[in-house]
């Protein structure tokens, strides 16, 4: 029906790529870098998106008949952040054990993560759920490709919306100070009086709700489906993300919108002829990280915001 | 690192790791008794003949490289195990996501040894050479189905392969792209430039230029078999470009399908009926019935006969004429003047009054692929060396 | 001589936690299982029938512990430099990619041989030998990048190790369907093969190929490396304390540089063995996830080289289990469960690790002061 837009299409593909495919890493790095800012890491992350992918679109599935199909996705994705929670309590409880080492557990918890999903996702694979309800920001538009491009979802609304309040919440309020003092320096958060345990378990489970959210936007949103390959490795770089961003919630948005669009660059270019190299391509978003980290780290200054406490065995 | 007793942390590591294992291995002992030796002589009195006359069930175990629940390739090859599963003196076993190393050797012998069977049938392209060959060597009297066209003349004599070409259906596919569509732009998303993925692309091409000589097409290559995120990214390029119709071949069409679905752009589908899937936009597609060809090899095992004694050929494919694919349910969008070409031409492929590849056949580089005059069946082996898109494909296959 | 007290107790707590761990972690599986509606104890019974059965069996989970011990070493060794790598499935694919375009170089001449080219004829040892420097040098420097880029620019080792493999990977893709492809791969885009009478055989009379010897002799290394020359105690006073390695003198740099090359020839001489044992040539079933089980390997043998052979026996015998809980006609698992299976051991017996030194029966009893002794005849108590 349209006329086709040409090397238009390559920033318009990218374009929509970032808005449709920046959600689970907004989610997942979002969920990281308060975990981590409580001096944490949690690898694990990629077990919990993909349980929690899993779990939205079960809940979605299953329950479409009983409360409609509009309610259901939402319902999906209230199920994808529990079924993270339980996850990151696993990993909690773990990880604070003496002598266990942060990212071994997190490791391990990939394994354990995906295997539950993989299990009990099988009888899901074929049926449909009801996805999440998009908005339509492109309709002033005539072309179909550009109206397609700019349907977003709620969840990435709700994302973008995290990001500064996360920003706030560690410089403006008092848990958020907590969290910053548990992360930085202990002995300071010990002699405030507050319980090193309990703040770190509320951020790792906090944060592995949010990154079950991010499976959900996953399956319910962009690509829309489950399956055993719905995940291109965004927990795992959701950890690369954070550092990226050095620990700031509203530079992970950007990092965030930066892989997303960075995912759609290899198609962009074969739908106009150039396909050379199209693995080099895909390989982009990586290269472009590993550059930029390189360039902007450097050893006479410490990795300015990175919590102190991060990497060390309690 | 404690440095307090460094003599103690190896040693302990050593001790812990030694007896860990050998706690495991000696209590399965314990559960287990003796080393299991009933299945080697299972094995050997069902060598020498596939049929089991004797009332001992005929053991043949399925091996695919992903899950069986892709919704796709290795989905259609399952149903086709579960096509004979029920049938009398018939056992199946299956083993999924066993990769392409040593581990689907392992398996194989795994199947032979433990559990019996005396018919193995690897699913994936990537099992046969080297690891196939290398199996089949140790147990002659094993007989090996490799779906795929890489039996040549010459391999052992206990390996055959089987595939249902795809060709004709894709054809008839393209033809009925082309009648619907309506801006004569077809977008394609496959997964790697190997051949059967080539073959696909070019029958479906030569299917619509036969309607609408100027039909163009698009191909975008993901690079690998199951990338949701790339195919719905490809997907919406395609439709970016003003694709109206797309087509697909990766392991699981439906993010492609629910994609165009969503793009409003109509779809051919692949491997299994999509229909429901998009139930506005849906054209019909190719669908693998793998059953039929299972069940062909149960009926000659159970009369006695083997690919050793010759009794199989070593090669068993074809197209639609022996009804090993067929077409998905019709979409709204087939008309029912398109209906009645439908039928027409699927009896002419069927009859063989036509063929897909008939000369002359250009590639997009303008080189004359197949000469006038000459023309190839499905079954034709030339047609596995086919390394290039055909005309007015925009994409490269290398 | 004999154990003093100590010593037992220490002893005895290292042989009883790990079993205790295994066994909980299958008692764990056992009631997944069951909540899933199989019996546990069939499931034991075909775990243990497949991965110790009998040498057959043991076999099969020895072949698939071969590659995991040089890719475990690929974290181990960083790991006592208080490194983080997790490079390991990169370097396989780098050295892979190596013993490749060595491997057709030596037989050949070229990467990419004409139907009419020739073997040079050289002898298979050369050729493997020549292989596996080749995966040895490029395994070592891809990691041994990520080493420097540590040290020079400080960038975070763990990051830049997994953006490395995402990387690799690429690059093999990119050079068996492009570049390097042998036209005839038409159905599996690969490299072109390396001539058979230069491929590893297998260990006289085994299934099992050379590698599982490269594995055990390379833990090995590591272990006196680490443990028992100048350079493994350097290593390890880096890995405790920075800084005091610093300014005791120490060069930390060439210490980080060359134990990341080390680590990285490890990963990369299970790349090799890939090609020249298991495929024959370059193509995208080399990256077979060996390298991230190498991660979990590293970690569980507590980055001790000989700990991590044996761990990789354990974990060989898991995977190879694996394929019976499909199989039996009783049990029809999905191919899911080894991988819970496998998360459920290695999370208890991570968790085990922290039990060293808590647990009251291998403490020390207290030993009430004595007094000291009076010059009178009474004692005080």
């Amino acid at each position: 029906m349209a006329d086709a837009l040409g090397w238009w299409g390559v920033p318009l593909g990218i374009l929509a790529g970032t808005l449709r495919g920046s959600a689970p890493f907004l989610f997942v790095s979002l969920g990281e870098c308060l975990t981590e800012k409580s001096g944490k890491i949690n690898l694990g992350l990629e077990g919990t998106l993909l349980t929690g992918a899993m779990t939205a679109y079960a809940v979605s599935s299953l329950l479409q008949d009983k409360v409609g199909s509009a309610l259901s996705p939402w319902l999906g994705v209230l199920a994808a952040g529990c079924a993270g929670m339980l996850l990151g309590l696993l990993h909690a409880w773990l990880s604070q054990q003496p002598k266990v080492n942060d990212i071994a557990v997190g490791i391990a918890m990939i394994i354990f993560g995906s295997g539950i999903a993989f299990f009990f996702g099988k009888p899901f694979i074929q049926p449909k759920a009801p996805q999440l309800p998009t908005i339509d920001l492109g309709a002033w538009s005539s072309s179909p490709a550009v109206q397609s491009a700019l349907k977003i979802s709620p969840l990435f609304l709700l994302g973008v919306a995290i990001a500064p309040l996360m920003f706030w919440f560690f410089k403006s309020t008092r848990w958020g100070l907590f969290i910053r003092a548990v992360g930085d320096s202990p002995d300071a958060a010990l002699a405030m009086g507050v319980s090193i345990t309990k703040v770190r378990m509320l951020c790792i489970v906090a944060g592995s709700f949010l990154a079950g959210i991010g499976g959900a936007c996953l399956s319910l949103y962009y690509p829309g489906l489950w399956s055993e390959s719905v995940s291109s490795g965004q927990g795992l770089m959701a950890v690369a993300l954070v550092i990226f961003a050095r620990w700031n919630p509203i530079q992970c948005l950007w990092a965030s919108l930066f892989f997303g669009g960075a995912q759609a660059v290899g198609p962009a270019l074969q739908s106009v002829g150039i396909d050379q190299g199209r693995y080099l391509f895909n390989a982009a978003p990586y290269v472009l990280t590993l550059l930029i980290m390189i360039i902007t780290c450097s050893p006479k200054k410490t990795l300015s915001g990175a919590p102190g406490a991060l990497g060390t065995i309690n | 690192m404690s440095s307090r007793r460094p003599l103690y942390l190896p040693r302990r590591q050593v001790i812990r790791g030694l007896l860990a294992t050998t706690a495991f291995g000696v209590t399965s002992k314990l559960w287990t008794g003796c080393s299991p030796a009933p299945t080697e002589t299972q094995s050997s009195t069902g060598g020498g003949t596939a049929s089991p006359v004797s009332g001992k069930p005929l053991v043949i175990g399925f091996i695919y490289n992903a899950p069986k629940a892709d919704y796709g390739w290795n989905q259609a090859q399952a149903s086709g195990a579960a096509a004979i599963a029920s049938l009398p003196g018939i056992k199946i076993i299956e083993q999924e996501s066993v990769p392409e190393t040593k581990e689907v050797q392992e398996v194989m012998r795994n199947m032979i040894d433990q559990d019996g069977a005396t018919v193995i049938v690897p699913t994936s392209f990537g099992y046969f050479d080297p690891h196939v060959l290398e199996v089949a060597k140790d147990y002659p009297e094993v007989q090996f189905f490799h779906s795929g066209t890489l039996w040549k003349e010459g391999m052992a004599k206990n390996v055959g392969s089987y595939f249902a070409l795809v060709d004709e259906g894709q054809y008839l596919a393209g033809r009925i792209a082309a009648q619907a569509s309506k801006a004569g732009k077809i977008g394609f998303v496959g997964a790697k430039p190997i051949n059967p993925v080539l073959r696909n692309i070019n029958s479906f091409m030569l299917g619509a230029r036969s309607v609408k000589p100027n039909t163009k097409m698009q191909v975008i290559f993901t690079g690998d078999w199951s990338l949701p995120v790339k195919e719905a990214e490809a997907t919406n390029s395609l439709a970016d470009q003003g694709c109206d119709v797309i087509a697909v071949h990766v392991d699981s069409p439906k993010v492609v399908i629910e994609t165009a679905e969503k793009r409003g752009v109509l779809c051919s589908g692949f491997h299994s009926d999509q229909s429901a899937l998009a139930p506005k936009g849906y054209l019909t597609g190719t669908m693998y019935n793998w059953g039929t060809i299972h069940k062909k090899y149960v009926e000659l095992l159970q009369a006695g006969k083997t690919l050793m004694n010759g009794g199989i050929p070593h090669q068993v494919i074809g197209g639609i004429a022996e009804d090993y694919i067929s077409m998905a349910t019709f979409g709204p969008g087939v008309t029912e003047a398109i209906k009645k070409d439908f039928d027409g031409t699927k009896a002419k492929l069927v009859d063989g009054s036509m063929v897909v590849y008939q000369g002359e056949v250009k590639d997009n580089a303008g080189a004359v692929k197949i000469p006038a005059g000459t023309a190839y069946k499905v079954t034709a082996p030339e047609l596995t060396q086919i390394d290039w898109l055909a005309e007015g494909v925009a994409g490269k296959s290398s | 001589m004999a154990l003093s007290r100590s010593n037992w107790r220490s002893t005895a707590e290292a042989i009883c936690v790990p079993i205790a761990a295994i066994l909980f972690a299958l008692i764990l599986f056992g009631i997944f299982c069951s909540f899933n509606g199989k019996d546990p104890f069939l499931v034991y019974e075909a775990i243990g029938k497949t991965a110790f059965g009998n040498w057959r069996s043991f076999q099969g989970t020895l072949l698939r512990a071969a590659p995991l011990m040089l890719t475990a070493l690929c974290t181990a060794l960083p790991a006592r430099l208080g490194l983080m790598i997790i490079g390991n499935e990169g370097a396989l694919v780098m050295g892979g990619i190596g013993a490749t375009i060595f491997g057709l170089l030596l037989s050949y001449g070229s990467v990419l041989p004409t139907s009419t080219t020739t073997t040079l004829g050289l002898p298979p040892l050369m050729v493997q030998l020549g292989m596996a420097l080749a995966g040895i040098v490029f395994g070592g420097v891809w990691i041994a990048i990520v080493g420097a880029l540590r040290h020079y620019r400080a960038v975070n080792e763990t990051i830049s190790s997994l953006l490395m493999n995402y990387i690799a990977i690429a690059l093999l893709n990119h050079l068996v369907e492009g570049p390097m492809k042998d036209p005839s791969s038409l159905n599996k885009p690969s490299s072109f093969p390396i001539p058979e009478i230069y491929l590893l055989g297998n260990l006289g009379g085994t299934r099992i190929h050379y590698g599982l010897l490269y594995g055990v002799i390379a833990c090995t290394v590591a272990y006196f490396l680490i443990q028992h020359t100048t350079f493994g105690f350097a290593a390890r006073t880096a890995g405790g304390n920075v800084k005091a390695a610093r300014i005791a003198g120490l060069p930390v740099g060439k210490l980080t540089i060359i134990i990341c090359f080390l680590a990285g020839s490890c990963a990369g001489l299970a790349g090799m063995v890939e090609v020249a044992a298991v495929q024959g040539q370059a193509n995208a079933s080399i990256v077979a996830g060996y390298g991230y089980s190498g991660i979990l390997v590293a970690f569980v043998a507590r980055y001790n080289p000989l700990a991590a052979a044996l761990v990789a026996v354990l974990l060989g015998g898991i995977i190879n289990s694996g394929g019976a809980l499909q199989r039996s006609e009783l049990l029809r698992m999905p191919d899911a469960t080894v991988l819970v299976f496998q998360g459920l051991v290695f999370i208890v017996v991570l968790y085990s690790e922290s039990l060293y030194g808590r647990l009251k029966i291998f403490k020390e009893p207290e030993v009430p002061a004595t007094p000291p002794p009076t010059t009178t005849t009474t004692a005080t108590v």
